[in-house]
């Protein structure tokens, strides 16, 4: 997994803070509950930065580099928050055969941002995917989760006018 | 609530009359109902828009006045992704499909109220010369197929357990906890000759059977964590039939001596994720799980972990130490599982697909199941077939099946016309059988024989535009990215290998490097800590096997035959056809096309070139031509 620090300034408010200890709180006693514990702390945040994981190791006593070692294992876990337009390209098998790779790499030419990476301004982020299940419609990806399925490299364009503004 | 097995029978008599007219029983009779419209649930159907299809649908039947002569289900997977968003009108099994919102007035009208299908929305087949209305029993897709694991999918109501009673839903359970003991039902998995569904096919029975000898707190798993690219069956049988699952693991918790389960399913499965919570809870409800179970001293609770996006965490030893709450790497075995597994206790762990034949084999007994399939495969298997293919969607066929049968009958073919070239099952543990195994029967032990695997049931179908060698980077790729680091070999030994191969892709390949590839695969292979590293090199020894050539096109011609790698490839325009109108120039992000002093005759303007040392090789030019003047090899 590459994966890199954080680069975008933590800017998490006391509301967020409070749901996270209510949900480790939830968890206290539970067998295995790190794993549901970060999982629904990025649902609270977004994204799971050092401060947030912080805030886990100092309530549940595990040490912040075992929860750091955990974060950055899983794919899902992500240490910079999406683009307010996050796009999220299947690279499936499926959609791999019938040109997402062509795809990925028109988003890519086209937003000027590298494969994986949010913008500058946080405004557009650009994710290859595993498989999303969709493959009935592949090559499939999606934009702030809505699905475009039957793809070519001519329709980025299009796809990417509808979120302009 | 269900306390005994005679409750059970009871609300399934009750219930079966709100199924007949799905399920051929045209004498049920549930109030003024007589029409079921059935729309696909699952991802696929979903992502086409399926769920506003269903809004519009009960908009216009009850601006009608019929809402109360028509249910609406929405089901699980029909398996015809390709076709979606689909449609299903019953008793009459009218297929409509690729339906969008506009059609439903027309339908609702004309089939409906008038009784007459509307024929332009319906499924066409095309058999030979004859292209005709196909309803859902005639239709090839289907005529193959024996569903066994997918025998509700499409049918019932996954959110509704009483559809799941009224198919005979939680009998097996009952009969197990009343009339058998656990080497009885043990000895009933063992006969029936199950073998593990997620892709290394270990008998069911016998993991059953060393965790039922083991003593003291147990655990029974279920692996949802579907990570195969291109697969999605765990997915469908989850979205489209989830109790059948529970009831599976509770068969199993009974027969080992274990209270607890755990479903470890893939967070990127939102529908099937809430689908199996309504369904706990709905067992919960009904005292099908919880204390007592059928009024026995039996008890079995199931809870949901869900996976992170990590591939290495389908290995067993990995998804339980994810369980446990840690990063997902495996380690030795044994002991094993039945041993020594979750929290250190022991445990069985189980595939989505294994579990969901697990209640028929009780019901229908062993041999019914052993009667199915070849000699050391028994039953069916789900594949999902994407890829270069027609019919793209999951089919459910005995063992033993030709892999031609799949490809070219049930599939449909290759679209446009164009030549199968390979296809690939097992994902990236797997390999690419060439076209001249196409009448290979599908089982375990036949695709191992000739370098591929069953695997979770990905099939993944390739054309003549596939690069072979390309398509081993692909899986390559995967690997390294989802290798989890603790073993030597596979972390080092895949990137070394995917060097070699990014190399050969760059034109820099020499002769040597196949003989380099051959020899580092057999250490990855043999020195890995676990499957993804034992199975990794898979992809690139099956295709060095059957494809040898285009390896040596890659390295020796420095050609890509199929005209995928970009390195290899060079744009030209053709002087004779290119009218000079500079459209590729415009589109051309690296300023590579230059004008020339040559004016093809009839032509006003002088033709364009490419610069070869300037251009990127991205395709704009000759995906904007419209005179067909720009070419690629």
């Amino acid at each position: 997994m590459k994966k890199k620090l954080t680069t975008v300034n933590f800017k998490g408010t006391k509301e967020q803070e409070e749901k996270l200890i209510a949900v480790i709180d939830k968890y206290a006693g539970v067998r295995g509950a790190m794993m549901p514990i970060l999982q629904e702390a990025q649902e609270i945040y977004g994204y799971l930065p050092i401060e947030v994981q912080t805030i886990i190791a100092e309530r549940t006593g595990v040490a912040l580099e075992e929860i750091y070692g955990i974060v950055s294992f899983y794919a899902q876990f992500k240490l910079n928050p999406d683009g307010q337009i996050a796009v999220a390209v299947c690279l499936g098998t499926a959609c791999y055969v019938k040109g997402s790779g062509d795809i990925v790499e028109e988003f890519s030419r086209l937003l000027d941002i590298p494969v994986g990476s949010t913008s500058a301004d946080g405004k557009y982020s650009l994710e290859a995917t595993r498989c999303i299940g969709a493959c009935g419609l592949a090559p499939v990806l999606t934009v702030n989760g809505e699905v475009y399925g039957r793809l070519t490299k001519a329709d980025v364009p299009t796809i990417l006018a509808k979120y302009k503004d | 609530m269900i306390k005994t097995l005679a409750d059970l029978n009871a609300a399934r008599e009750a219930y079966a009359p709100t199924i007949g007219l799905r399920v051929g029983n045209l004498d049920a009779k549930e109030g003024k109902i007589r029409k079921h419209i059935l729309i696909c649930g699952g991802t696929g159907c979903t992502s086409s828009g399926s769920l506003t299809i269903r809004e519009k649908l009960e908009q216009v039947l009850d601006a009608r006045g019929i809402a109360d002569e028509v249910k609406v289900i929405t089901t699980g997977c029909f398996g015809l992704c390709a076709l979606g968003p689909i449609m299903i009108v019953y008793p009459d099994s009218t297929f409509y499909s690729r339906i969008t919102p506009a059609d439903i007035e027309e339908i609702v009208d004309s089939h409906i109220i008038g009784g007459t299908p509307v024929e332009r929305f319906e499924f066409h087949e095309q058999t030979g010369d004859h292209h005709a209305v196909a309803g859902l029993n005639d239709m090839t897709f289907y005529k193959k197929q024996h569903r066994v694991a997918l025998h509700n999918c499409g049918v019932i109501d996954p959110e509704n357990v009483n559809d799941y009673i009224a198919r005979d839903g939680y009998q097996a359970l009952g009969k197990v906890l009343t009339s058998m003991t656990r080497e009885e039902v043990v000895q009933t998995i063992l006969d029936s000759g199950l073998r593990g569904r997620g892709g290394a096919g270990f008998p069911t029975g016998l993991k059953w059977k060393f965790a039922m000898g083991s003593t003291g707190k147990k655990y029974v798993c279920c692996n949802a964590d579907e990570g195969d690219p291109g697969a999605f069956m765990d997915r469908s049988v989850l979205e489209g039939d989830p109790h059948s699952v529970l009831e599976a693991m509770a068969i199993a918790g009974y027969a080992i001596g274990s209270d607890q389960g755990y479903i470890y399913v893939r967070a990127e499965y939102p529908i099937a994720i809430h689908r199996l919570k309504i369904a706990i809870d709905q067992a919960h409800n009904e005292g099908l799980l919880g204390e007592n179970i059928f009024g026995t001293d039996f008890s079995f609770d199931v809870q949901l972990r869900f996976g992170a996006g990590a591939f290495v965490c389908g290995e067993e030893t990995a998804l339980m130490t994810s369980i446990e709450g840690k990063r997902g790497e495996p380690r030795p075995r044994p002991p094993f599982p039945a041993v020594k597994g979750l929290f250190g206790k022991p445990t069985i762990l189980n595939n989505v697909e294994t579990y969901a034949n697990i209640a028929q084999i009780i019901l229908k007994g062993a041999d019914w199941f052993a009667s199915m399939g070849t000699e050391k495969s028994k039953g069916t298997k789900v594949f999902a077939i994407g890829g270069k293919i027609v019919n793209t969607g999951l089919v459910e066929i005995p063992m033993g099946t030709t892999l031609r049968e799949v490809i070219e009958e049930i599939g449909g073919g290759i679209p446009n016309g164009k030549k199968f070239k390979a296809a690939q099952t097992g994902g990236p543990s797997g390999g690419c059988i060439p076209a001249s195994l196409i009448d290979t029967p599908i089982d375990y032990d036949n695709l191992l024989a000739i370098g591929s695997m069953m695997g979770s049931g990905g099939l993944i179908v390739m054309d003549e535009d596939n690069c072979m060698v390309d398509i081993a980077k692909f899986f390559l790729d995967f690997t390294v990215d989802e290798s989890c680091g603790k073993c030597t070999p596979c972390r080092v030994g895949t990137k070394r290998l995917l060097e070699i191969l990014d190399k050969i892709i760059s034109g820099n390949g020499e002769l040597e490097d196949i003989d380099r590839m051959e020899e580092l695969c057999k250490y990855i292979q043999s020195a890995s800590l676990c499957g993804l590293g034992q199975t990794a090199p898979n992809p690139v020894v099956s295709t060095l096997r059957y494809f040898k050539d285009e390896y040596i096109a890659h390295i020796v011609d420095k050609k890509c035959p199929a005209g995928v790698c970009k390195k290899l490839l060079n744009y030209t325009i053709d002087k004779e056809k290119c009218i000079g109108c500079g459209k590729c120039a415009k589109n051309c992000p690296a300023d590579a096309i230059i004008k020339t002093d040559y004016v093809a005759p009839g032509h006003k303007l002088p033709s364009l070139t490419i610069d070869a040392a300037k251009c990127v090789k991205c395709g704009a030019c000759m995906s904007g031509c419209k005179f067909d003047a720009i070419s690629k090899q």
